[in-house]
């Protein structure tokens, strides 16, 4: 046996690459910043870390019902203005569905109704019974594009809030994790997302009584919208206005919240265009009430006493300082194309995450003491040779953990001190071969490439079946979970390179240095 | 120096497969009072599969007044409602189901138990898990668990023989029932992280059976007039002391783990304490017994001439 340079070379640039990206770990922030941007600590998982995980779910049901609604709405003026009769006309999650009960109308209102959405397809039912579908191309699409622009406006308002490296990823079909490190209280966040922000201006309707409104005497283009201070069930206070949308949120370039006779208010600014129209609508409608409309609910009815013309405004609700605030920067942001739920919430203090990382350190330290005595007292020097090696493997471990950017969580570190306790099976394996080929008779130098040739492939099978293990862990587990499983697989690979090539080194060298008689274990 | 590995005795000679009757029923006994205990009394599932709410407060001042945030927060109304102390006694757990009506109800809790509680504590952490989330976890974590125990029978399979394949999958089998039954029995809180100690369970324990039926391999090209019977003995007290020493290493890393890793891995760190013992017995006791059942001697005259007996002596 002797040192094969290539073994050395390989053995050495490794050692120094993994030393080289662990080595941010062990230093001090101070230092730290002045080491270029690919030398970077590992990353923390949250539960290490503090901070917030949201788990949002694009409400893309409202999206498409809201749409349905609108066809409705096509589909009810065409037929009319075609004097075609019709029943039934409604609304579901996947299109609309009307019965046209003429036989010899069917041909014209087919033709009609195939027009209004290049989006849905028609289907054919008995006695006149026609269905309008959205397409599987037109949903995909739409909620391509929903989930998209949910995941822009998600950003823009946490981006508001001034949070750091958080992190906005889509998940799934139509999904969206929030990572917010060092977030603390994520209720402000949540009350912000809980929110599409849709503004809309409406005219009051006054053609309808206060008692007609109760009575639900309501036109058809009028609807009856509650108070947004309005206690729930409180029908009594609603608003009545016009169902047409005279301006909506997307036409305002800037809110703010400011003060006006002591009062919170959120001031707003309407683009060019919008401008235009505030103005005419405040000539045309002078005395008369307008309703600011958010989420469905008035905020204000506020009476026109002279026309607009500067295309800015304020709205005064009963607004707290932190309403109000909320309110100008959802404006700001803008509005979600669709309401979001929070799945899942996971949210931990920087107090715990720092007790974790404690903990985390203790048991590994420990643990690599109990391993490393353990092998010093069944094999000597030979347990020693394996415990350099085992400590090269968690420079080695740590140093890839930090080169590809994966994060450690503490499941992630009970992974690194398990590596541990199993990383030593290699050796051991090498060790208990070398014992038996000596004592048939082998020569010391010819038992110990024996052990490593022999144990070889027992350790190559065994350590693959634990890494299906692991990838599999991988693949359906979420969080600190994969933080595990990624400590586990590769602390597989480095302890393998370690175990093997690291300790085959250092006894070669000892048997060409020390020339022993017999095998010390 | 006294080296541990010159006292263990040399050249066992112990007849394992003549206790595998008593191995099978041992096993049997745990495998059904696992499912028994599974059956009855089931799971303590955490948050992650049976969804709900959990928060980890800590007084600002002194050890915490259990008893009054008890009726504090059972107060409110929300359900079912269990607080522990967590390791110390300021540090308190709380645990609320899930909450009737939807994603948003849970918010709504959240917020209540908070205002309810007051000032006092600080939260170090609040996590709440919705209905789908639970589902899919739950999901996710079978599918985990049932794949693979099969991938690595598969695995078996094609680097070993079908039969060795089959004693590896019924030992796997087995350590996951009975890991199961330890978390049925004890109360231990089963939760993702679980998941992750009993797939590991799974890897370790296939470490073992492979050294194993790696010797078992070797041995059957080794010896061509040993008997199976012989062969399957004479593996296991060859390997027996790596089995024992490297048993010993992962005990000793995950006892640091145990002692050391804090509460919030507490559950991961017994289930792999108990899973480095049933997987060095299941190895043992389960997954070598079985091959005895098995011709292995056919499966090695059909190969003898392809398979290429090693030679070994090439030192330079």
């Amino acid at each position: 046996m002797r040192i094969e340079t290539w073994k050395l070379v390989l053995v050495a640039l490794v050692f120094s690459i993994g030393v080289l990206f662990a080595l941010p770990n062990a230093l001090p922030a101070s230092v730290r910043a002045s080491l270029p941007s690919w030398l970077h600590p590992v990353n923390l998982g949250l539960d290490l870390q503090g901070g917030s995980h949201l788990l949002l779910e694009v409400d893309i049901k409202a999206v498409f019902k809201e749409q349905a609604t609108s066809l409705v709405e096509t589909a009810r003026s065409q037929l009319r203005k075609e004097s075609i009769r019709y029943l039934g006309l409604g609304a579901s999650v996947d299109g609309i569905h009307v019965t046209i009960p003429e036989p010899e109308q069917r041909e014209k209102a087919s033709e009609l109704l195939r027009k209004i959405d290049p989006g849905t397809e028609m289907v054919v039912g008995d006695n006149g019974a026609v269905a309008l579908r959205f397409t599987e191309f037109s949903i995909a699409e739409r909620r391509r594009a929903v989930v998209g622009q949910s995941i822009e406006i998600v950003r823009r308002r946490i981006d508001e809030l001034g949070t750091r490296e958080s992190t906005i990823i889509r998940q799934g079909d139509d999904r969206i994790l929030v990572q917010l490190p060092g977030l603390q209280d994520p209720e402000q966040v949540k009350r912000l997302l809980g929110k599409t922000a849709k503004l809309t201006f409406h005219l009051v309707d006054h053609a309808v009584s206060p008692q007609d409104a109760l009575a639900g005497r309501i036109p058809p283009g009028s609807e009856a919208l509650p108070l947004a201070d309005a206690r729930e069930q409180e029908i009594t206070r609603s608003v009545v206005v016009r169902k047409r949308v005279e301006l909506g949120g997307e036409s305002l370039v800037d809110s703010q919240a400011s003060f006006s006779e002591g009062m919170p208010v959120v001031n707003f600014r309407f683009n060019g265009q919008g401008s235009k129209r505030f103005g005419a609508i405040t000539v045309e409608n002078a005395g008369k009430q307008f309703a600011i409309v958010l989420d469905g609910k008035v905020i204000s009815a506020p009476v026109i006493r002279e026309p607009i013309l500067g295309g800015s405004g304020m709205i005064s609700g009963n607004f707290t300082v932190q309403t109000a605030n909320d309110l100008a920067l959802l404006l700001r942001a803008g509005a979600l194309p669709a309401p979001l739920t929070i799945l899942e919430e996971r949210t931990v203090g920087p107090d715990l995450g720092a007790d974790s990382i404690q903990a985390g350190k203790t048991a590994s330290i420990i643990g690599l003491v109990f391993v490393a005595c353990f092998m010093v007292l069944v094999y000597g020097s030979f347990g020693l040779f394996a415990d350099v090696a085992l400590l090269v493997n968690l420079v080695l471990l740590l140093g890839l953990l930090s080169m590809i950017g994966a994060t450690l969580t503490l499941p992630g570190i009970a992974g690194i001190v398990l590596t541990m306790g199993m990383a030593v099976d290699a050796n051991v394996l090498i060790f208990e071969r070398m014992r038996e080929e000596f004592r048939l008779g082998r020569g010391i130098v010819s038992a110990c490439t024996a052990g490593f040739k022999r144990a070889l492939v027992t350790i190559v099978d065994s350590q693959l079946t634990t890494l299906i293990a692991a990838i599999l862990l991988y693949q359906f587990g979420t969080g600190p979970v994969r933080g595990f499983a990624v400590t586990l697989a590769i602390g597989l690979f480095t302890s393998m390179f370690t175990a093997i090539l690291v300790v085959q080194l250092m006894i070669t060298a000892w048997l060409k240095y020390a020339r022993p008689k017999a095998l010390p274990i | 120096m006294m080296l541990v590995r010159r006292f263990l005795p040399q050249d066992t000679k112990f007849d394992f497969v003549s206790k595998r009757l008593f191995a099978y029923a041992l096993t049997c006994v745990l495998v059904v009072g696992s499912c028994v205990s599974m059956a009855t009394k089931g799971f303590n599932f955490g948050i992650d599969f049976a969804g709900g709410i959990l928060m980890e407060v800590k007084t600002k001042s002194g050890p915490a007044d259990l008893a009054l945030m008890r009726s504090t927060v059972s107060h409110l109304e929300l359900g079912e409602v269990a607080l522990q102390e967590f390791g110390a006694p300021d540090l308190i757990l709380i645990r609320l189901q899930r909450q009737e009506g939807g994603e948003q109800a849970q918010q709504v809790a959240v917020v209540k138990v908070k205002t309810a509680l007051g000032e006092g504590y600080d939260y170090r952490r609040t996590e709440f898990v919705g209905p789908k989330v639970g589902e899919e976890l739950i999901r996710g974590g079978i599918l985990a668990v049932v794949l693979s125990v099969l991938a690595i029978a598969v695995y078996i399979w094609f680097r070993f023989e079908w039969q060795f394949g089959i004693g590896a999958l019924v030992a796997t089998f087995h350590d996951v029932i009975t890991t199961f039954g330890v978390f049925s029995l004890t109360g231990l809180e089963f939760n993702l992280t679980s998941v992750a100690a009993l797939l590991t369970i799974v890897g370790y324990s296939i470490n073992d059976t492979v050294v194993e039926y790696d010797r078992v391999r070797e041995n059957l090209r080794k010896y061509k007039s040993m008997n199976t019977y012989d062969i399957i003995n004479l593996s296991v007290n060859e390997t027996l002391a790596r089995t024992f020493l490297t048993g010993g290493t992962v005990f000793v890393s995950v006892l640091a783990l145990l002692l050391f890793g804090g509460e919030v891995i507490r559950g991961f760190s017994v289930a792999m304490l108990w899973g480095v013992i049933v997987g060095t017995y299941s190895s043992i006791y389960v997954a070598m017994p079985i091959l005895y059942h098995f011709d292995l001697r056919s499966i090695t005259k059909g190969k003898a001439a392809a398979a290429d007996v090693e030679t070994g002596d090439e030192a330079s």
